[in-house]
Order: structure tokens, then sequence, then C-alpha cells
């Protein structure tokens, strides 16, 4: 549906976006993930036409954004980060001179808005100025602005920001629904966002992708993603003697737990379950095990470590990835 | 291009822009008349024309400023860029808007000859010839003004530049009779102004390599020229001061001329404007 191909975006000496490359399915939700300043605004404006791009080539459905602008952007629908709303209109005022802008068919005027307003619930607004409308409210109008046309489309830059926890959720459950007609990609830095409304996550940092694929897939991604944790009552050197010589521990660190207590952090070898074995160490030694359990790497952890790291390195890893 | 200017024209008569700039040209149209024409006893509605040229100083940046200027601020140009119409459509849109409110109180005033024949003999085609340029000198500041506008994201920023320039053109004529006639003075001038033009286009294009290209060439250009013949320099800044004055071409349709060379000049003048108006906003979508 939309391929991008070695995008360069330069500002000056700045390098917002530097040789991005991803290919978007057809019907799947996409959430753009990275951090403030990483290039996702940057990247959806050049996909949808509103920027241009110092190199790499842009095509939706095999329309090159640069090359046919309008076969392109007809089959696009946006919301920027701040939805481009002319306050001094009505809503149904500017969801009309949108369809007229777009080149709707007039016989298909009234049977589109109804159904996007009614998608956008929007009904009890629409003869009210956009100007005196809440945050919530404006967002749904432009949302509503990009379902127009029924583009097959759907970009929303930061749909939710700014908006209080009973609109985010709404505007997630619209967003999911969306998702079943039309191919959505969205924007977030917020990571538990992406991860309840998108079936595939792309993460940014520092204008590169650095990982791409599904939620458990990249929680997967790192060494197996499992440690075990335990904690045992007594002193370090007594647990160390406990867990002396345990098959398949990759890697172990000691800490001092609380009140005369010692946790553990075992990393085990590729495809190996200790917990077994650790709890038959523990059984036959006279040092009681007072916790143990698997702890899987979070999508967090696995964002962090993608995006915090420094730009050299976040390359390496996505090649490995 | 229909949406924009549909969209355009419902915001200037939903405010109350358009009908401020109404008002506004009427009322002085009002006292000239009845100064001019109906205390003065002269039947040349021409004259009233020629004496309320100075409103375009107020009402030209007061219409034009905001045109691009505010899309900017709003952000509301993301939505423009997005949407499947041409930039030049944008811009057309909106300029014919803003010549719609231009033409509200023109058409009103079109009516005072046919009030003034009443009393007397009027010449209808001096009067309405004088008022179609009167129109089209407007319009060709307008899209100065569109153009200024599409510069800056500031609206008082548009608007006080828009002015400067329409104050310039309104004084050009004027002040070109105390520029030195001599030929190296002209030679001077028009290297200065090519100088300028090469800054202008720096700051635009941050390419000083292209801006001193143009520098050099042009001022390469003019040397060799007065070189060849120096002669052709004496006075040419000033006749080129008179060439660019919008309104002294108005002013031949006052004096009962119909001069279709100075239509063909404002409709150039208009079409350059409207020109760099796209340019302008094509560039701010690759640059920003």
């Amino acid at each position: 549906m939309i391929e991008v191909s070695h995008l360069t975006k330069r500002y000056g000496g700045h390098t917002a976006v530097s040789d991005l490359s991803f290919t978007i399915e057809k019907g799947r939700i996409y959430g753009f993930l990275g951090p403030n300043g990483a290039g996702k605004s940057t990247t959806m404006n050049i996909i949808t036409g509103c920027l241009g791009a110092t190199e790499g080539e842009v095509r939706i459905d095999g329309h090159d954004i640069f090359e046919e602008p309008m076969a392109a952007k007809r089959k696009i629908g946006y919301l920027p980060e701040l939805p481009p709303l002319y306050t001094e209109m009505t809503a149904e005022e500017f969801l009309r001179f949108v369809l007229w802008a777009k080149g709707v068919r007039r016989s298909e005027w009234e049977s589109q808005l109804c159904s996007v307003m009614e998608k956008t619930k929007l009904f009890d607004v629409r003869s009210r100025l956009i100007g005196s409308l809440s945050k919530g409210y404006r967002q749904r109008v432009g949302i509503a602005q990009a379902l127009l046309g029924n583009p097959e489309v759907i970009i929303l830059d930061e749909p939710t920001v700014g908006l209080d926890p009973a609109q985010i959720i709404e505007i997630r459950e619209m967003i999911r629904a969306l998702g079943r007609e039309h191919t959505v990609v969205l924007s977030s830095h917020i990571l538990s966002e992406v991860q309840a409304v998108c079936d595939h996550i792309m993460i940014i940092a520092h204008g590169k992708l650095v990982a791409s694929d599904t939620a458990e897939n990249l929680t997967n991604l790192l060494s197996g993603g499992m440690t075990v944790e335990l904690e045992a009552k007594g002193s370090e050197d007594e647990t160390r003697a406990v867990l002396d010589g345990l098959d398949g521990v990759a890697g172990a660190a000691y800490a001092p737990g609380a009140e005369g207590t010692t946790c553990v952090t075992l990393t085990p070898a590729e495809g190996v379950d200790l917990r077994e074995a650790v709890f038959k160490r523990f059984a036959t030694s006279d040092v009681p095990l007072i916790e143990l359990r698997k702890d899987k790497a979070t999508l967090e952890d696995v964002f962090l470590e993608l995006t915090q790291s420094e730009p050299d390195l976040t390359q390496k890893e996505a090649k490995g990835a | 291009m229909t949406a924009i200017f549909r969209r355009e024209v419902a915001s200037y008569f939903k405010g109350m822009l358009g009908y401020l700039i109404a008002a506004f040209v009427l009322v002085f149209a009002g006292i000239y008349t009845m100064a001019y024409n109906l205390s003065g006893v002269y039947a040349g509605f021409e004259y009233t024309l020629s004496a309320i040229a100075f409103i375009y100083l107020i009402a030209v940046p007061i219409l034009s400023m905001r045109s691009l200027a505010e899309e900017r601020r709003q952000k509301t140009d993301q939505l423009l860029y997005a949407l499947p119409i041409r930039l030049s459509d944008v811009v057309l849109g909106k300029y014919l808007a803003m010549l719609v409110v231009l033409a509200v109180p023109t058409l009103i005033m079109a009516l005072y000859p046919l009030i003034l024949s009443q009393f007397g003999t009027v010449s209808f085609a001096t009067a309405y010839g004088a008022l179609f340029a009167f129109f089209l000198l407007g319009a060709c500041l307008l899209s100065v003004g569109l153009f200024i506008s599409s510069v800056t994201e500031n609206q008082v920023a548009a608007a006080v530049i828009t002015l400067i320039a329409v104050l310039l053109l309104y004084f050009m004529s004027g002040l070109s009779d105390f520029v030195s006639t001599e030929a190296p003075a002209s030679l001077l001038a028009l290297c200065l102004l090519v100088l300028l033009f090469a800054v202008v286009l720096w700051m635009l294009s941050k390419n000083p390599i292209v801006a001193l290209l143009t520098a050099a060439v042009g001022v390469g250009a003019l040397l060799a020229c007065y070189g060849a013949d120096s002669a052709a320099f004496e006075g040419l800044f000033g006749k080129i001061m008179v060439q660019l004055s919008v309104f002294d071409r108005f002013y031949t349709f006052v004096d009962g001329v119909f001069d279709l060379t100075a239509v063909v000049y404002y409709l150039s003048m208009i079409a350059v404007f409207l020109f760099l108006s796209v340019q302008s906003l094509e560039k701010r979508r690759w640059s920003e």
C-alpha cells in the first residue's frame, strides 16, 4: 500500500530522517513509535505530501507522491499533529468544504457526511463553530476530515495527544474500528497506546527505523526475553553455594535484598527453563527460597533499549533485528 | 479551486472583513463624490476615483494580510498541502475571493455615474473606463499583497510590508522626478537593485552560490551594456521607476484614455505575483 524507500530529510545541517525504508501493507493498523523528535511527524508529513524529501521515494498504491501528487493524495486521509481546522466555520460547513476540495461527487456528499459523522460521533455538534468545540471534539472533526472521500489509508499523527483519559479511550476505540475498513498508520510516543491499538509496531529513533515487527515478536526480540528472578533467605555466600555449578546458567547477578535476604537474577542459556532445577537445589539445601519467578522483558524495555542508545548503536541493532 | 474560493468568500462575508472593506471604500467614495461632484458641481466621476486611489494604501494591506499568513499560523496550510488540490488552485481561489470583496464596493460605485447623470451630462465611457481601471489597480495591488502574505506567517508583518510596498508604488512616479538622470547614477542604482535582488534570493533559497552567481551575472551584464552604450543609461532608472508605477497607469484612464497596454500591464503584474505566491507556497513545503 505504502512503500517508502531510502527516505532522507535534512533541515540545514540537521538530519531529521535518514535513509528510512519500510512497507505498509493493506488492512492493518501500524504504529509509529518513537521519542519526541525522532522523526515521526516529518516522516508522516512527507508520506502525505505536506513536505518535500531531500532524498528517497514514497509510493502510495504505486503512485509516487512527488510525481503524481493528485492520485496519491486521493488515497490518503491525514490528520496532522495539530488538527488543521478553520475555527470560524461550523463542523458541518468544514466537512462540506473538505468534501468539495477532495473532489467527492455531490451525490455522495450526504451519505458520506452521515457515515463519517456517525463514526466520529459528531452529530450533536455539527452546527457549532469549531472554535467553540473542546479539544476532544476538534480531534474528532480532524479525524472526520481525514475519513471523507473514503481514502484507503488513514494517517494519524499523535491522535490522542492532549486529550483526557475518557477521550483517549474513545479515540482508540474509533481507531480500532477504522482498522476494519482502512489501513491505519498512527504515531505516538506512548507505548501502551501503540501496544493497545496496533497490529504492527515500527520503532523510530534518531530518524532511523530501529525495529519493525508485531508487539509479541518485539518482546521476544531481546535475548529470548527471559530471566529468572529469585529471592532466598540467606547471605550472598550461602546463596552462591546453593546455586554453584547449576547447568544452563548463562549469567547470574547477586544483590542483597531486604532483611538478610539475597536477590538473584539468572539469565538462562538459550531455550532452558531453570526454575525446576533451582527449586530442587534449594529444596536440598538449608537456605529457604522465598520467591521464584520468570521475568519477561516488556515492550517498554525493548523500546528503551532501542531508542536510548547512541545513534550508531541503534543502526547495528536495526540490522540485527 | 471552487471549494477554496467559496470558503474564502463565505469567510470574508460571514466575518466583518468583507463588509468593513466595502464600507471603508464607500465612505471615502461618498465623501469625495459629495465634495467633487455634488458640491463642486463637476460631472466627471473619474476625478473622484483618482482622488480616492489612496484608500488602497489601507484597504489592500487589510484585505490581503490574512489570506495566506493566517493559514500558516493556524497550521491549516497542512490541510491544503494534504488535500488533492494544486497549490496554484489554492492561490487562485484565494485571490479571486479577494477580488469579489473588492468588486462589491466597485459595483456599488458603478451606480454613482448613473445618479450623477440625473443632474447633468456625464461621460459614461470615461467614468466606467476609470472605474474599470480603478478595479484593475486594486486587483494588481492585491496580488502584491497576496504574495507578501505568502512569505510571512505573521499577519501584522504582512500588513506592514504590504503597506510599505503600496506606499512606494503610490509615490513611485513622484519620486522618479528626484532621481539623478546622469548615466553613472543610473548604473549605480541598477547595480544596487541587482545586489538587493541577489540578497533576497540568498535569504529565500539559502544558497549563496546561486545568489553570488546572479549578482555577478547581473552586475556584469549592466557593466557590459554601460560600456557598449553609456548614453542609454541617461535617466534610465527614472524611466524604469515610472514604468513600474502602477498608479500612473490608472491616471491615464482618468484622463479619458482607455489604454489597452495598461490593461495588459496590470494583468501581467497580477500573473507574475500569483506565480510568485505559488512558488513561495511550494518552496515552503520543501525547506521547512
